[in-house]
């Protein structure tokens, strides 16, 4: 937003004398642009960002704790087998476009998102359900073809909202949800406006109207927030200037957790890697401290294992990994690579990568490995990594929630096969009882902890740089979202 | 002049089919699985393979390429894969930022650059062509980035006197121009020295020829046979850098328009490579192709407009 309009929308407020003096717009900055509205169709966070819990809404959802509570659905049974759940939903809550939403909805959200052409990018979600059914307009059962304990927490996913066949077609650039915003205007390159659905079935929002402006390059994110030309920057690209706004008294900085675990993904079945002697030497050359100062400006928590450390679950493993250099290059010997050795190290573009590489790459020479860089762009990445394989190590963070299950996928990227894990992941993933899924997660954890199958570097942090008057903002991002249905001004 | 024209015309056409093809096959080389882009790392197989088929991946290159430029030739530049929306459409929004900042910034750079360089010719050796030569050293060397960012620092963050970024449309076209002022300085001010460097000395070759001697002669001041004869028959040179530099403004602002978050075609490719848009960067390459190879054409004409010499011997 401009200084003008703002000048404009306080003085019109001023001649009207009303008694409400704070600001109802907002003009928020994220880094890269939506490639289209589809929640359900693309596995791009920009997407979330802007349309998670404000313009789209499912069955649960997620709060700023990550905890999840419930949505559309307003409550809900769990048959004693856990096999069916049968959701109650909210009454009287209507899609933008003014249809009722009701189960039917519902059944044809989930069956879209888990068909057999259907495009969904966590469609793994969905893959345990057996059979959606409409019970009357207000209840849905769900049956699943086995227990799940994730299955709540797997619907509080953006992935997983609920849309309607009316508007289905369009979503891509139209979308209609049920949330506390309607989706207004999409200037494609430049900025997207929301505006208050007066009709929402939830606490109406403080905000009237919100534009999104999406700024990559770090030097412009800067100007931007400086100028006062946004009000809130989340995800702002460049920490090194974070003390800068710390110390100006127009701006506030909260520094929030996310889901990423950012790790230095190692392939298990490429020699030398699938000697476990070798795993922990690199674990052990990795001073994590010093990547997180240099690359990331002091902004990270490190972390012993694939888990989230602000998770109840969290187990502290960081002592299996102390960094040890004399250590790590008595492993090497006792594997037979006293010289030590040549290896790749890929690297995809987002700065941690880059940056924390270069750091990585040094740490690895004190022990004798001589990791190769090669920068990649993300497609290249996806081609090269992710499918072909062909990397011996890359660091990438992966921010979806709750991933460790990917551990127990032998084909998964970094091709960890550990039959003991698996079995771990599948009774996880069978039960519902809330200690005996603790101490699974914490078994799960120490498995891949002491296996050394990734050097576990820390969890992303996320910054966001916020005008001094605004309150409600999420700090940690448990999804991708800037949720503004909490968002107000101070008077 | 027919014959002339004809020729330009033939050349025209070549070039544009060589350069489909060209461009069709260097994009598609590209590693990257657009699909895989698109639905991350958690996708399964399945899905993947259901979204390739969808966008029509999976059809053999000739075919895709011949699809394509059928539906070049009907106007028909495609449907982005990310974006899902026609690609036309999103050319048309764009090319209401980036060609009025190429012509912005041209017109710009003209403005200084006519009237510098003429006066570092008509004032060879002098201080101001010292300044000026001095002035446009400086102008080449400095990155037209790193003085946008200066722009920034001085005129949106201390002065307040512009917004740091961004585009309100053209609604409000004095609001509209000024978002691009900015942007328009940072891209022009280089060119600007490239073009009086070019103006003064081929001003000064033109100086040192027989028809100024002759002017002279005839009883005309320095400064009357340089206005009359010279300026016009220098022109040429100045008019291919013209043409050369409104391509580059019109294609190459990608980094202006990243410093300055502006939604033009320069961003619109920086963003569909990256994402593996292929149909988006084909098709707006391709455009861009377009556009420089007309551009060139019609500079070819301007020259026989300016030399009648070129038109008698094509």
């Amino acid at each position: 937003m401009t200084f003008l309009t703002r000048l404009t929308a306080v003085s019109a407020f001023a001649l009207m004398a009303t008694t409400a003096t704070a600001q109802t717009d907002i003009t928020v900055a994220i880094q890269l642009e939506p490639p289209n509205l589809d929640p359900t169709g693309g596995a791009a966070q920009a997407i979330d960002s802007v349309l998670y819990s404000n313009v789209f809404e499912g069955l649960t959802r997620f709060m700023a704790d990550g905890s999840v509570v419930p949505g559309l659905a307003e409550s809900w049974d769990i048959s004693e087998d856990g096999l069916t759940y049968t959701f109650a939903l909210r009454s009287g809550v209507t899609f933008h476009d003014g249809t009722a939403m009701d189960a039917e909805d519902v059944k044809f959200s989930l069956d879209r998102a888990r068909a057999e052409d259907s495009t969904n990018a966590q469609k793994g979600l969905f893959a345990d359900i057996a059979e959606v059914t409409v019970i009357d307009p207000q209840t849905v059962e769900v049956t699943l073809s086995q227990q799940n304990g994730s299955f709540l927490f797997n619907m509080a996913w953006g992935d997983a909202v609920i849309v309607a066949p009316e508007s289905i077609e369009t979503i891509a650039s139209n979308p209609v949800g049920t949330g506390a915003f309607t989706f207004t205007d999409w200037v494609q390159g430049d900025r997207l406006e929301l505006t208050r659905n007066d009709a929402y079935w939830g606490d109406a929002p403080a905000l009237e109207t919100a534009t999104f402006r999406f700024i990559s390059d770090p030097t412009a994110a800067f100007a931007a927030v400086m100028a006062e030309d946004v009000d809130v920057f989340v995800g702002f690209p460049a920490p090194e200037n974070l003390p800068q706004f710390e110390a100006d008294p127009r701006f506030q900085v909260l520094v929030g957790n996310t889901e990423g675990e950012t790790i230095l993904s190692t392939n298990n079945q490429m020699p030398p890697f699938d000697n476990v002697l070798v795993r922990e030497a690199v674990a052990l050359a990795i001073d994590r401290q010093a990547i997180i100062d240099g690359a990331m400006f002091g902004y990270g928590t490190p972390i012993g294992t694939h888990f989230a450390p602000h998770n109840p679950d969290y187990v502290d493993l960081l002592g299996n990994s102390p960094h040890d250099p004399d250590r790590a290059r008595e492993l090497l010997a006792e594997a037979g690579f006293a010289d030590g050795f040549t290896t790749t190290l890929k690297l995809p573009p987002p700065s941690y990568a880059r940056r924390g590489g270069e750091i990585i790459a040094a740490q690895l020479r004190e022990v004798g490995i001589e990791a190769e860089i090669t920068n990649l762009e993300w497609a290249q990445w996806l081609e090269e990594v992710f499918k072909a394989k062909d990397f011996g190590l890359t660091i990438v963070s992966h921010t979806e929630p709750m991933d460790i299950g990917i551990y127990a996928n032998p084909d998964y990227y970094f091709q960890y096969d550990n039959i003991v894990f698996q079995a771990v992941m599948e009774k996880l993933n069978a039960t519902t009882d809330p200690a005996m899924r603790s101490e699974l997660m914490a078994a799960a954890q120490t498995i891949i902890s002491e296996d050394y199958v990734n050097g576990y570097l820390f969890q992303l942090a996320v910054p966001t740089v916020a005008q001094a008057g605004l309150n409600g903002l999420w700090t940690d991002q448990p999804t991708a979202a800037v949720d503004l249905t909490g968002v107000s001004w101070s008077e | 002049m027919i014959r002339y024209t004809a020729g330009r015309l033939a050349s025209l056409i070549l070039s544009l089919i060589a350069a489909s093809i060209v461009i069709f096959a260097v994009i598609e080389v590209i590693p990257g699985d657009p699909a895989s882009f698109m639905l991350g790392v958690n996708a399964r197989e399945d899905t993947l393979a259901a979204l390739r088929d969808q966008m029509g991946l999976n059809d053999p290159l000739p075919v895709r390429y011949l699809n394509w430029v059928t539906g070049l030739l009907t106007g028909d530049l495609g449907t982005s894969w990310t974006y899902k929306t026609p690609v036309a459409d999103l050319v048309a929004d764009r090319i209401w930022v980036s060609l009025p900042l190429a012509i912005y910034a041209l017109t710009l750079s003209t403005l200084i650059a006519f009237p510098a360089g003429i006066i570092a010719a008509s004032r060879r050796g002098g201080p101001a062509d010292v300044t000026i030569m001095g002035a446009t050293q400086l102008g080449v060397a400095i990155p037209n980035f790193w003085f946008a960012m200066i722009l920034v620092l001085i005129f949106a963050i201390n002065l307040r006197w512009f917004s740091a970024g961004g585009f309100p449309g053209w609604e409000d076209p004095a609001l509209a121009l000024k978002s691009l002022t900015l942007p328009a300085i940072a891209l022009a001010l280089p060119q600007a020295a490239i073009l009086a460097r070019v103006m003064r000395s081929s001003l000064l070759d033109m100086l040192g020829e027989d028809f100024i001697r002759t002017a002279r002669a005839k009883g005309l001041s320095r400064r009357q046979a340089l206005w009359r004869h010279a300026v016009r028959n220098a022109l040429i040179p100045v008019l291919t850098i013209i043409g050369l530099q409104f391509s580059f403004l019109l294609a190459g602002g990608i980094i202006i328009e990243q410093v300055f978050f502006l939604p033009g075609l320069g961003r619109l490719i920086f963003q569909s490579i990256s994402a593996r848009d292929l149909i988006v960067v084909e098709s707006v390459v391709m455009l861009l192709v377009f556009t420089v190879i007309v551009v060139n054409f019609a500079v070819d004409l301007a020259y026989a407009a300016v030399d009648p010499r070129l038109r008698r011997r094509a």
